[in-house]
């Protein structure tokens, strides 16, 4: 370290605690995301408005409606004849009805469901059929290898963080480049006998200091809150995510390289980025149910390889023998990326 | 070499915009030269090109010997540049700003404190602010200030008084004085032609082409025989009736008065009578001593 770094180093902290609005969104959004998805917002389907039509009762249909009235996944709105059912479907009172009749000495089931939200009409049906047909009476055995729980913040906590280091990295480090560009203090950079690659460390060290502690805080936060198992593996997470902040690090200096403003900064960043982020590196959709062709554009993401690899050190479990395609995808890219980045970079 | 700075047949496109065509002249060691010429004359394209941070079409320009293209690395610790526009960080303090630019150049301000001393001096009263909470006039001299702490030989201002106020400017020249004589050659540009007096020597551009060198004198010297003031009580009519006068060449606005370009046949006696004629009573027309602008409209005109 010589002193012009340390002078170029605290000059980007003063710029980044001096903008108090900015440095207090960068460090709270990811945890606010976090709780949210963590908490709030989940894709698990809960309370769905169940009624029941009963020509008949029985000792078993006694049962499936206790059953029923007891289980957190279902809220039971009580007994109705078929029109009732009908009418509270249409005005959206009931997700879901179960009709019991007896024929010919035997019981016959009708699963009705709203299915203008699928998601909520699979898993409805799925919940009914279970209180329908007890486990012991049938011959599959179900085993929900690690999430048993079926917790969506298993899934979200990796897809967040894969968004999160790309937000704050490239975009603040290509507008904290761009705004010097804008502002001619690159100029005055440029003329001065420092070399350029300093120039570029000194705008990648704060921003990478300030990821690890946004890593610090989501990594306390979903250890600590949202009850994801700790074990030896942080270590290994820990290193996983510094290489894909200086991976998008690297994008954001390239950005930088190619934009002129701090506007286009932030379109190119949030555009190209973010946005194929959320839809195509597996947070939200799976990957496999995509066209061929979007599978091929989810594979230049680098949040689909992070994503992937951190599930399977936090959620799965698994030793690092497993992450290996996937941390030698995102060194690749992240080489390839910074070296196009420092070309591209003017030193005149 | 005598010469400190050295620019020959510099030119320099952007697309089919011609910024600079053929540009030549010399800066001599110690002197105060002005380039003069109005927004959009080429004058920060130059400077760009001087500063090391681009680099021209064709020609070569040179300072202290040493070539902006190809020795740039150790050109850029001998000269202090300026740009066009307020370039500091304006959410860091004063002395922030001030450290940050001499540690750029592996310097303390303690070390140069001297050189700047006579400029920093009312900024040295509040070195916590930030910059961007200054005035034009404090913005420049501590703008200044961070292009002299590494102490350069040579000083490349770009318009440093555009935007600032009357007084400001004035108490700016005085400290460039001040710098020249202590040695350090400056080249400062201005679109402001009455500053031309301030300078030893000045080169006159526009729309990328040196029109004119020399000192101010040499300059205007030739202006004074055929140029009058002409003033009256309903300026625009006295300005439309001349310029239909014969003699008259061109009649411009000039501060308070207007100027008179005029052949030499022109009498100002028989205008004033002829003005009367038509209606215009209270005209005075006088000699009048040319300066720069009146060079540069005429300039202008020839082209």
């Amino acid at each position: 370290m010589n002193n012009t770094l340390i002078s170029l180093v605290k000059k980007e902290f003063l710029h980044i605690i001096r903008d108090r609005r900015t440095a207090l969104i960068t460090i709270l959004m990811p945890l606010v995301l976090l709780l949210l998805f963590g908490y709030a917002i989940s894709t698990e389907v809960n309370n769905i408005n169940v009624m029941a039509v009963i020509d008949f009762h029985s000792d078993k249909s006694r049962e499936i409606l206790k059953k029923m009235e007891v289980n957190s996944y279902f809220t039971f709105i009580g007994l109705a004849t078929v029109e009732e059912l009908d009418d509270a479907m249409k005005r959206g009172d009931a997700d879901a009805g179960l009709v019991m009749r007896q024929s010919d000495a035997q019981t016959e089931y009708q699963i009705i469901v709203d299915a203008s939200n699928p998601n909520m009409a699979k898993t409805a049906t799925a919940y009914l059929t279970g209180l329908i047909e007890p486990a012991g009476n049938s011959l599959v055995t179900t085993r929900t290898l690690y999430n048993p729980r079926l917790k969506s913040s298993y899934n979200f906590v990796p897809g967040i963080m894969g968004m999160i280091f790309i937000l704050v990295c490239a975009i603040m480090t290509s507008v904290s480049i761009v705004s010097e560009k804008e502002s001619g203090t690159m100029n005055l950079l440029l003329v001065s006998p420092i070399r350029p690659a300093m120039i570029i460390i000194g705008k990648l060290v704060p921003y990478f200091v300030l990821s690890c502690i946004i890593l610090a805080a989501m990594l306390g936060l979903s250890y600590g809150l949202l009850d994801i198992p700790l074990n030896a593996s942080v270590f290994n997470v820990i290193l996983l995510s510094m290489l894909y902040i200086v991976l998008a690090l690297s994008i954001g200096l390239l950005v930088s390289s190619i934009v002129s403003t701090q506007l286009a900064a932030l379109i190119v960043s949030a555009m190209i980025f973010m946005i194929p982020i959320i839809f195509f590196s597996g947070m939200l959709f799976p990957i496999d149910n995509m066209p061929q062709v979007l599978q091929w554009l989810s594979s230049i993401i680098p949040a689909r390889w992070y994503i992937s690899a951190l599930k399977k050190l936090m959620i799965q479990q698994l030793p690092v023998s497993y992450i290996v395609h996937e941390v030698t995808i995102l060194g690749f890219m992240t080489l390839l990326i910074l070296v196009i980045a420092i070309k591209k970079f003017k030193t005149r | 070499m005598d010469a400190a700075i050295q620019i020959e047949k510099i030119s320099k496109s952007y697309g089919s915009n011609h910024a600079l065509q053929d540009v030549t002249f010399s800066v001599n060691s110690g002197e105060m030269f002005g380039l003069i010429g109005p927004d959009g004359a080429g004058k920060s394209s130059l400077y760009q090109i001087l500063a090391t941070l681009s680099t021209p079409d064709s020609g070569t320009a040179s300072i202290l010997g040493l070539d902006t293209v190809k020795d740039y690395k150790a050109l850029r610790t001998k000269i202090g540049y300026m740009p066009d526009r307020f370039s500091l960080y304006p959410d860091l303090s004063v002395m922030e700003n001030l450290e940050f630019f001499a540690s750029l150049f592996g310097v303390t301000v303690k070390q140069n404190f001297d050189l700047i001393e006579p400029i920093f001096g009312q900024l040295s009263k509040f070195p916590k602010r930030r910059a961007g909470a200054l005035s034009g006039g404090m913005k420049q001299k501590l703008a200044l200030s961070c292009a002299l702490i590494h102490r350069p030989e040579i000083l490349l201002l770009d318009e440093p008084t555009t935007g600032v106020d009357a007084v400001s400017r004035s108490e700016f020249w005085d400290m460039l004085a001040d710098l020249k004589k202590i040695g350090i050659t400056i080249l400062v540009s201005t679109s402001y032609m009455d500053e031309a007096a301030r300078c030893e020597r000045i080169a006159i551009i526009d729309s990328g082409r040196i029109l004119r060198i020399g000192s101010e004198k040499e300059l205007t010297a030739s202006l004074g025989e055929n140029l009058f003031n002409a003033v009256s009580s309903n300026m625009f009519a006295l300005l439309s009736a001349l310029r239909k006068l014969p003699d008259v060449e061109n009649c411009y606005t000039f501060g308070a008065t207007l100027h008179v370009v005029t052949s030499p046949d022109f009498n100002p006696d028989r205008a004033i009578a002829k003005l009367r004629d038509e209606g215009i009573d209270d005209v005075k027309i006088f000699p009048a001593k040319g300066d720069i602008e009146d060079l540069f409209i005429k300039l202008k005109n020839e082209q």
